[in-house]
């Protein structure tokens, strides 16, 4: 019997020939991501254990990007303890170098490894064909104790793309319709693989804003085919595959979309559900008072160049704070090579220091009472971004910039 | 015999307990603000061997595991709902506080409602009614019978 991309990377860590969904497996872990979100709760509980060690430190990542530079006492002190412990433990440890999952894609993940990231998002890793899945800290200490876990094998959702996105349309209005059409628990517990032709129009920038927002369906991991776009992402980053699989002709797949890629239009997510996504039209002309182009899903040097270009010569309108966000160190340098923050400075735009910023609404940036925000981060839901009455739109990185001009939501043919 | 604390469909783990608190320093400190957004006085209510019960993918979203600790924290003895995202269902089984898939509760239940729980036999009774609820898979229960995936650590070692 054939199997699943998602099938062939865990029966390699469990060291077994086949798996099938449904299987609970022990498998090594490549890698294990962890950042300020719980890492001072994972060290609380490292602390008690009766014989306290690490499997690997090699294969672990600390990496400080929620809450930095740090906003108060409380955080600072979960800080310092993560930075302590990282330390005194040589850890790889990160602090303001950007946003875990895109530290984590510019400097260590490969396809065909299997990793834990103490971050929902973790499924982002697909991209590249690795399997990634968020886990809690009780999961992650159990892992860097042991270098191990358990894994339940899921189901595989097969979606085959076709064609090419039109002109002005991303992969995060790909993704986001999507989502809206198999629904915030369409893929729960499963693996959502992409292939076909169309991801070959794809970049790795798309591809990463496509298996980041997985989970928002409840999906376990996300994965795309490795093609040549990922071998080249990995050689220029100084990588080589673990392993290159791909589905067999005759894997199970517990359903097939196919979707046509020339059919997406520009879409809005309304609050306070990612599914709840409708054609951006008929969103324009809602009030906003933020908008906010960055975080983990979509703050890559492309969308910063989809910003760019339809602010530049531009201005931000008056009442509305636009938050500028590249989501890595090397992405900021990169925007400021192209002088891309020079046209959201010139603008009028705030431009930050790369970290999840409001897209998880407790560090910078967060809005008040019935405040309106439209994103390019990764959720939508009540309170995600400070109020709890407050409202959040979630769009392409054009969308947002278009809106942020006009003061209300609107795309970016009508600025 | 616990009270019902009733939910809706999709509560996220950003619900259950905001971002802004997360970075606080222990569970105790952060159980206070327990479904601030959707009901504030949750926290103030909520009674040792109280249930939470809601309707499909529970603990979507985020895979903060403050979420289920400061459930447990709070004393909840069990969350049941037709369906859980399954990051919050991992890490609920991990740290050893029971989730339970019910399909039929949620729609013949109100909040205030006394409920008993017979996890053996995998039953709810609640206003004179018993339902059934679905069982954990072998290796999980075992998980959940131990306390929690820590305790097993500690076992190894």
């Amino acid at each position: 019997m054939g199997m699943t991309m998602a099938e062939k990377i865990i029966a390699a860590a469990a060291g077994v020939s086949e798996v099938k969904p449904g299987d609970i497996h022990t498998v090594e872990l490549d890698r294990l991501m962890s950042n300020d979100g719980t890492t001072h709760l994972t060290i609380d509980m490292y602390n008690k254990l009766k014989n306290p060690h690490i499997a690997d430190v090699n294969k672990l990542v600390w990496i400080v990007d929620h809450n930095v530079p740090c906003d108060s006492v409380k955080t600072a002190a979960s800080h310092k303890k993560m930075r302590d412990f990282a330390k005194a433990n040589g850890i790889k440890f990160y602090e303001g170098a950007g946003v875990c999952h895109q530290v984590m894609m510019e400097n260590h993940v490969t396809a065909g490894e299997l990793i834990f990231g103490a971050d929902s998002h973790t499924c982002a890793y697909g991209a590249v064909g690795a399997f990634g899945t968020g886990v809690g800290c009780t999961d992650y200490l159990y892992a860097m104790v042991t270098g191990k876990s358990w894994l339940l094998v899921p189901e595989t959702l097969r979606f085959n793309l076709t064609g090419k996105l039109p002109e002005g349309v991303y992969a995060r209005d790909l993704i986001l319709t999507i989502i809206g059409q198999i629904g915030a628990n369409g893929a729960n517990y499963a693996a959502m693989e992409f292939g076909g032709e169309g991801l070959k129009t794809l970049d790795m920038s798309s591809r990463i804003a496509m298996c980041n927002l997985c989970v928002e369906a409840g999906a376990k991991t996300a994965l795309m085919e490795v093609d040549q776009i990922t071998l080249d992402y990995l050689k220029e980053h100084g990588r080589e595959p673990k392993h290159s699989f791909k589905s067999d002709d005759d894997a199970k797949f517990a359903k097939v979309y196919d979707i046509d890629l020339s059919t997406i239009k520009p879409i809005v997510a309304k609050p306070h559900f990612v599914d709840s996504v409708v054609d951006a039209k008929e969103c324009v002309g809602t009030h906003i008072d933020e908008a906010f182009l960055g975080s983990c899903n979509n703050g890559r040097i492309e969308d910063l160049r989809a910003g760019a270009a339809v602010i530049k010569g531009k201005k931000v309108h008056p009442l509305v704070r636009f938050l500028v966000v590249p989501a890595s160190a090397a992405v900021y340098k990169q925007a400021l090579k192209e002088g891309l923050l020079q046209i959201f400075m010139d603008a009028g735009a705030i431009v930050m220091n790369p970290n999840c910023s409001v897209c998880w609404g407790s560090c910078q940036g967060v809005i008040g009472e019935n405040e309106v925000l439209i994103s390019t981060g990764t959720r939508n839901f009540k309170g995600r971004a400070g109020h709890k009455d407050s409202f959040v739109y979630l769009a392409s990185a054009a969308t947002v910039t278009a809106s942020a001009i006009k003061g209300e939501i609107a795309t970016a043919d009508m600025v | 015999m616990g009270k019902i604390f009733k939910f809706q469909q999709d509560v996220d783990t950003d619900q259950i307990i905001a971002s802004q608190y997360l970075l606080f320093s222990t569970i105790d400190e952060m159980k206070t603000y327990t479904f601030e957004s959707l009901d504030p006085n949750f926290a103030s209510e909520v009674k040792p061997g109280d249930f939470v019960v809601a309707s499909e993918n529970f603990g979507c979203g985020s895979s903060r595991e403050q979420a289920p600790s400061v459930l447990k924290a709070l004393g909840v003895k069990a969350v049941i709902a037709k369906s859980f995202a399954r990051i919050f269902y991992r890490n609920a089984i991990n740290i050893g506080l029971p989730v339970i898939v019910c399909k039929d509760l949620h729609e013949n239940v109100n909040a205030g409602d006394d409920m008993e729980l017979d996890m053996k036999a995998g039953v709810v009774r609640v206003n004179g009614k018993e339902f059934q609820c679905t069982k954990l898979p072998e290796y999980m229960q075992g998980i959940l019978d131990q306390g929690g995936l820590i305790a097993s650590l500690n076992k190894e070692d």
